[in-house]
């Protein structure tokens, strides 16, 4: 039900990206073997606790990492289709040269940054932030032209066209973050990066924006990827939802099905630590202990300290993604974890059936309704 | 608007103050400027009739109260006279003019050159990290670490005296008669030869300051995010890097109004070293002799080139960060 219809084709895919930070002997591993697809018009969130890696994958994958990040393996893929054609043109963005990077930066992959407080350069107008990047991204517009599309791009947000001779500083922390979405979509790209865009914002307008960022995703169909801590957040707005611990994606699922079916334990312990708006009282439990410091990590699966149903096993060996034993057919559904093995027994709160009680989200995640088979909880 | 006006009052108060100081310091002193002119005439046998018009002609009277003293001292100073200097029997003004064009031409654009230049190597070094600009930071410390004096000895030593290069005294060759003062080419070129040892001092002496001034605060602004967003935005490398610049430019401001001020002050040694005609070396003979009305004058100029160098570096502030410009 986006502007392109249904969940096309990939529009970015990112196979086995690795990010170290440092070089050499005291390099630490921040990423690694990320696997991830990104749909056309797909809103796909990234949740994790703080230092999981979400926003160093987000980085890593437009090449932005501060110094000392490194990335040390993989591919980005980024189908690029422009409006208005039909042929695709693929580039790796990890292999693309400087010249080949920058003009996809933006134009066609742009990011929407956790504070715009900082994001926003204060020295410079708003209409200058809005247009410099149609001077060189849309060498043909002129300054008339740049200013009209300033203006339009403001109002899309929300905000009157008296603004633009504004600097940062004279608007407020919504204003801001309005404007930074503004300039996101300025070049229309085909895919938004959004690195906990309301964070630094009130709950109110938090919503406020949430909604027209989400309108503006339904009239232009670019796709999201949306990182933030907040997976209740996710579950409403994201298609699909990867849950990343330590530096890896521990599962990946639609949003609906991740959030009534989780089947890696590190993701029942996120669900379980926000409390439902309705229903009856449940003391919360969260998850006990921290993460772990990536210097340091504990063997095996990095979760298996903190995790209630670990097995012996799980010290020892890393488990990878793959299709939990609960879900059969059909969905894309992934979890690293070795629980859903063949010939585990699934412990009931990571077995339940992933038919969803809600009709499910806007991306129709595919086979979400199919009620699993009773066989497959033990 | 309304800023400027409120720190223009606030200078012109200062300036009061300043004025106001100067004539008390002055007289505070030990010793007598009166004596000072005397034991320059001790030959001539000197009448009290004649010492009284002397000290009429400096402003000595100590007959006058102390405040009608200062009083007159500040009409004067409304009216452009700064007295006569005991060493030299002019008006103090005269010296000034003379000396003020040497000092401003020589240090000041030694200053602008060393801000200019340090602060781009400082914005390349900061930009690009490391690389063959770093291997100058060492260098240009250096040159800060020597004492001014010792670099001006140094540079007449080995480019003036031994190697010929540049000349090593006076603002302009004095011993050829067919120079005449003006704007003429050879009397240009002759001013611009002389002044090359003495700019090169400050200008060396001075340059790490700003090199690593602005490098400094490369590094910490390419960190803030509107850089990141002007990367992730595809700008060309050269705008990014501007963007950076741009915001880290704004201490180095505000420090090279402040070393405007410097100017006419802060190059007594070098002038010394390589006798050249400027305010330094002229405030260092007004002390030898106990030329308080020069002294006097000397300073006014110093606090009035602080206060309009200060004025001066808050416009530019205002002009260049409009946070400044909203003020509670």
């Amino acid at each position: 039900m986006t502007a392109s219809g249904h969940l096309g084709e990939p529009v970015l895919e990112i196979r086995d990206l690795c990010v170290d930070y440092g070089v050499g002997k005291k390099a630490v591993r921040a990423i690694t073997d990320a696997t991830l697809t990104l749909h056309r018009g797909e809103v796909l969130g990234l949740a994790g606790e703080s230092g999981s890696g979400k926003s160093t994958l987000a980085y890593a994958l437009t090449r932005l990492l501060r110094a000392p990040g490194v990335i040390t393996g993989g591919q980005v893929l980024f189908h690029s289709r422009p409006q208005g054609s039909d042929t695709t043109r693929t580039v790796d963005l990890l292999a693309a040269g400087v010249e080949e990077l920058r003009v996809v930066r933006w134009s066609e992959l742009s990011v929407v940054f956790q504070s715009a407080m900082h994001a926003l350069n204060p020295v410079a107008r708003i209409d200058a932030q809005l247009t410099d990047m149609l001077k060189v991204h849309r060498r043909k517009m002129t300054a008339e032209q740049r200013k009209e599309r300033a203006i339009e791009l403001l109002r899309m947000v929300g905000i009157t066209s008296d603004r633009l001779l504004s600097y940062p500083h004279e608007l407020s922390g919504g204003m801001r973050q309005r404007v930074m979405i503004a300039m996101a979509l300025a070049l229309e790209p085909q895919v938004v990066l959004m690195d906990e865009p309301t964070t630094a914002l009130d709950v109110v307008t938090q919503r406020e924006i949430l909604e027209e960022l989400m309108q503006l995703r339904q009239r232009l169909g670019f796709a999201v990827i949306f990182i933030t801590h907040d997976l209740s957040l996710l579950i409403e707005l994201a298609d699909s939802i990867a849950i990343m611990y330590a530096g890896r994606i521990v599962e990946r699922g639609g949003a609906q099905e991740l959030f009534h079916s989780p089947r890696h334990p590190y993701t029942l312990g996120l669900i379980n630590s926000f409390p439902a708006l309705h229903g009856e009282k449940v003391r919360m439990e969260g998850i006990p202990g921290s993460p772990p410091a990536l210097t340091s990590l504990p063997g095996g699966c990095a979760f298996h300290p903190r995790c209630t149903f670990a097995l012996d096993r799980c010290s020892e060996e890393i488990p990878v993604l793959q299709r939990p034993v609960a879900d059969s057919d059909g969905t894309e559904r992934t979890a690293a974890c070795w629980l859903q093995t063949d010939g585990q027994t699934v412990p009931q709160q990571l077995a339940l059936p992933a038919s969803a009680k809600l009709p499910a989200p806007r991306g129709e995640a595919a086979g979400a309704e199919l009620p699993e088979p009773d066989g497959s909880i033990k | 608007m309304r800023t400027i006006f409120r720190r223009l009052g606030f200078y012109v108060l200062a300036a009061y103050a300043a004025v106001t100081l100067n004539f008390f310091l002055v007289r505070m002193l030990p010793g007598d400027a009166l004596q000072n002119v005397l034991s320059k005439l001790r030959s001539a046998a000197i009448t009290p009739e004649e010492l009284k018009a002397l000290a009429a002609q400096y402003g000595l009277d100590s007959h006058q109260s102390l405040a009608s003293q200062y009083f007159s001292y500040l009409g004067n100073l409304l009216h452009g006279d700064l007295g006569t200097s005991t060493s030299k029997g002019v008006p103090v003004t005269a010296v000034l003019g003379t000396d003020l064009p040497w000092t401003i031409g020589l240090v000041g654009s030694a200053t602008v050159i060393a801000f200019v230049f340090g602060t781009l190597i400082g914005i390349v070094v900061g930009w690009r990290r490391s690389g063959f600009f770093d291997a100058l930071l060492p260098v240009a410390t250096f040159f800060q670490a020597v004492p001014y004096f010792i670099l001006a000895f140094l540079l007449l030593l080995t480019l003036g005296f031994y190697g010929k290069v540049f000349p090593y005294a006076q603002g302009y060759d004095t011993g050829n008669p067919d120079l005449v003062p003006g704007w003429n080419g050879t009397f240009i070129t002759s001013v611009v030869e002389h002044g090359a040892l003495p700019a090169a001092t400050v200008a060396l002496a001075s340059i790490a300051g700003w090199i690593i001034g602005m490098r400094n605060v490369m590094l910490t602004t390419m960190d803030e995010d509107y850089v990141l967003v002007a990367a992730a935005k595809g700008l060309p490398q050269w705008k990014v890097a501007g963007v950076a610049a741009r915001n880290a430019i704004l201490p180095s401001i505000s420090n090279f109004a402040l070393s405007i001020s410097l100017v006419v002050a802060g190059s007594i040694a070098t002038e010394i070293v390589f006798s050249y005609p400027g305010l330094g070396y002229e405030i260092y003979q007004a002390i030898l002799t106990g030329d308080y009305p020069l002294m006097q004058g000397i300073l006014l100029v110093v606090i009035f080139t602080v206060l309009g160098a200060n004025l001066l570096a808050d416009m530019a502030y205002v002009a260049l960060d409009p946070r400044a410009r909203k003020e509670s």
